[in-house]
């Protein structure tokens, strides 16, 4: 056990670590089923991951709260928007007409094992990463307020300017 | 000696990650969950003698170009109540080290995976439910060609602090369309899948006569036109005899079919399945979450709100067969029932049952042990099971004010999913009204009313949940669970709870006081029983 912390320990000093600051490379699928890799998550403007549920009620109302907006800021920003579910094979099926019936615009994922949200840490869904232009890691939030897209819309203007 | 791997392992990564580019950094990021309840009611807490439970556990990933490292610490010193006692302890269960290029990626150590609808193989964990049955041995993923993916393990299984068991298998997944370069959206696109699995285990047994090796196969498929999405896969197993089928001899077989119809403003979901003597573990003895290789997807619709959640839906490998439905509209903005922002209304059905059994002869019982069990014909219904019947209507109301009402009716036979102790069905008819009032930007109120009506089990319920959040910081709730309907006039209980919390970024921790009723919490058709209980609690979590 000391050993293994210990060589971890090492791995630290013989390397410059820093802190997350891009998306890992796992393969998932789209919405619709096809495989996907995360190296693929790409934009010229700033970058939204947002891990979600269609069981998560926070989640999905921080969704709405987004999508009512999202065309404007899409506009203002050049925002994109990757939500990312984390519904397992129960309700995977059901994230496709789930977000036709929202009307929601956002590229969807399915991530039915969990294999993108363990590679990026997340512990509970509604979780948000939020990358500049250069695909770094600027802030991430978790949980949902009513009010927290907001802050999120102010954010992403300042990075727009950047 | 594994851990002897896993420290080279880093010692050797770390060098060669010094040796191959200076300029070139790692990444660190990790998590880090903390929950903990101090009990205040000792007669909840009679059966253990810790007046407290701690589950902490916090995960650490370095990556450096293609190679990717981590583990994870876990503590349960003793558990929370309501999580499996063999969890008592602390150390390192999962360790990994992964190597990736652009066609193969590779896994030494621990992992997790699932073939298809992990109707033949799924490993995976849920800290709500304290489930991790993560893979130990090597994996290796490889991307042949375009659109061939293949897939192949070898591993033992954990459970609580044990890890066992011997679990082979390989899966292979094709993208027709990406294969033959079809790129057309007039041609429907095609995915084709299979998997085999396979387990061994020293037959120990002396009395019957046991396979040291079962196999299982799965085949599926799916078809994506238009906004059409059809997809179906099935599994056949092996003669099996365990503890959950009472060693007999039968194969087991499971089916499931999604369908799916979406356009913007509409949904249209539809699945069946049927599972027949499914269960499939690595210790032919194991029970409850224990071993398991698959976790055939729940056919019912989970439910989030807590009197809805209340007569959960839990799968039953042994032999079930339904089908859930929903069908979901968004009425426009400006029209008759859309109104100013428009109105979506859900309807949703699920209703399940259990397969028919019929004896193999006149002399032998369904089941018996050391038998071929029985037979089953695909299309006959068993015993009903369950039935869940909801609509939900979501309405913006103004810029301020928006809600969810929903009503549900649910038949529930409580001789097949045992919550609590009533043994008959339990009809119930339940009521939720969920409003949201936004004061100002960062000022918002939220209420829950729910009730729930039965003349079975504990009787009728009634809740009300009030929640104050300051985005983005802070949050403050209250509820009150009141069982009123109770046939027993001194158990006519209330159950509350008193919380309020930080977040701050990827950091949260929540304080709590409160009485928790007896019940069942559930993911994904995997429920664990949590008991009744007072005390105050604490949950911190962070990812970094």
């Amino acid at each position: 056990m000391r050993k293994i912390l210990l060589s971890f320990l090492g791995v630290f000093a013989f390397t410059l670590t820093m802190a997350q600051t891009s998306i890992p490379t796992v393969t998932i699928k789209t919405v619709d089923g096809k495989p996907f890799i995360t190296s693929n998550i790409k934009n010229d403007g700033p970058i939204i991951i947002d891990f979600w549920a269609t069981w998560c009620k926070p989640c999905v109302k921080e969704l709405n709260a987004i999508s009512e907006d999202y065309e404007d800021w899409v506009e203002e920003t050049g925002v994109k928007i990757y939500a990312v579910s984390v519904d397992n094979a129960r309700t995977s099926a059901r994230v496709a007409p789930f977000v036709n019936s929202n009307e929601w615009e956002y590229e969807v994922l399915l991530d039915p094992n969990s294999d993108f949200k363990r590679a990026m840490n997340v512990v509970n869904v509604p979780h948000i990463f939020i990358f500049n232009k250069k695909g770094e890691l600027v802030e991430q939030h978790t949980a949902y307020n009513e009010g927290d897209e907001e802050h999120l819309l102010e954010l992403l203007k300042k990075l727009a300017k950047e | 000696m594994r851990k002897i791997i896993i420290a080279s392992s880093f010692f050797l990564l770390s060098v060669f990650a010094w040796g191959q580019n200076v300029q070139k950094k790692g990444v660190l990021s990790g998590n880090f969950q903390l929950d903990g309840t101090y009990y205040t009611d000792t007669t909840s807490t009679k059966a253990r003698p810790e007046l407290y439970g701690i589950n902490a556990y916090g995960n650490f990933n370095y990556t450096y170009g293609n190679f990717s490292a981590g583990l994870r610490y876990e503590l349960y010193q003793p558990p929370m109540m309501g999580y499996d006692m063999r969890y008592k302890g602390f150390g390192m269960p999962y360790a990994y080290l992964t190597y990736r290029s652009d066609n193969m990626t590779f896994t030494l150590g621990n992992f997790y995976e699932q073939f298809g609808s992990g109707m033949i193989l799924r490993s995976y964990e849920e800290k709500t439910l304290g489930y991790d049955n993560a893979m130990e041995g090597v994996s290796v993923k490889y991307k042949p060609y375009r659109g061939i993916y293949l897939k192949g393990l070898v591993g033992k299984q954990r459970s609580f602090w044990e890890t066992n068991g011997l679990v082979r298998g390989i899966d292979g997944e094709f993208i027709v369309n990406d294969i033959f370069k079809i790129e057309s959206e007039k041609i429907p696109y095609f995915t084709l899948g299979g998997s085999f699995v396979s387990k061994y285990q020293d037959p120990t047994n002396t009395l019957l006569y046991l396979p040291a090796n079962v196999a299982a196969g799965a085949a599926r498929m799916g078809v994506l036109y238009k906004k059409i999405n059809l997809s179906g896969e099935y599994v056949y197993k092996a003669n099996d005899p365990g503890a959950d089928n009472n060693f007999i001899y039968k194969k087991g077989e499971g089916l499931l079919i999604n369908a799916t119809y979406s356009t913007k403003g509409l949904g249209i979901y539809l699945t069946a399945k049927r599972l027949d003597n499914m269960y499939f573990r690595s210790d032919r003895n194991a029970a409850g979450t224990a071993y398991l290789i698959n976790n055939p997807p729940a056919v019912a619709q989970e439910h989030t709100y807590s009197l809805s959640a209340m007569y959960p839906f839990a799968t039953q490998a042994n032999g079930e067969m339904g089908l859930q439905s929903s069908i979901a509209y968004k009425f426009k903005k400006k029209s008759l029932l859309g109104g100013k922002y428009g109105t979506k209304v859900t309807l949703s059905y699920s209703d399940v049952y259990d397969i028919k059994r019929t004896a193999i002869d006149e002399n032998t019982a369904i089941g018996e042990k050391g038998t071929m069990g029985y037979t089953s014909s695909f299309a006959e219904l068993g015993q009903h099971m369950y039935v869940d019947a909801n609509i939900k209507i979501h309405k913006k109301l103004s810029k301020k004010l928006k809600g969810s009402f929903i009503q549900q009716y649910q038949e529930f036979d409580n001789t097949i999913f045992h919550v609590g102790d009533y043994h008959s069905t339990i009809y119930t008819n339940i009521s939720v009204l969920d409003i949201t009032y936004k004061i100002n930007k960062h000022n918002a109120i939220r209420t829950e009313l729910e009730h729930l009506y039965t003349e079975q089990d504990k009787g009728s319920w009634a809740m009300l949940m009030l929640e104050y959040t300051v985005s983005p910081h802070w949050f403050f709730v209250v509820w009150d669970q009141w069982n009123y309907g109770n046939p027993i006039a001194s158990d006519k209980e209330h159950f509350y709870n008193v919380s309020f919390g930080y977040i701050k970024n990827s950091n949260r921790i929540q304080l709590s006081y409160g009485k928790q009723r007896e019940g069942v919490v559930c993911a994904g058709g995997v429920c664990r029983f949590v008991p009744a209980f007072e005390g105050l609690m604490i949950s911190l979590t962070s990812t970094f």
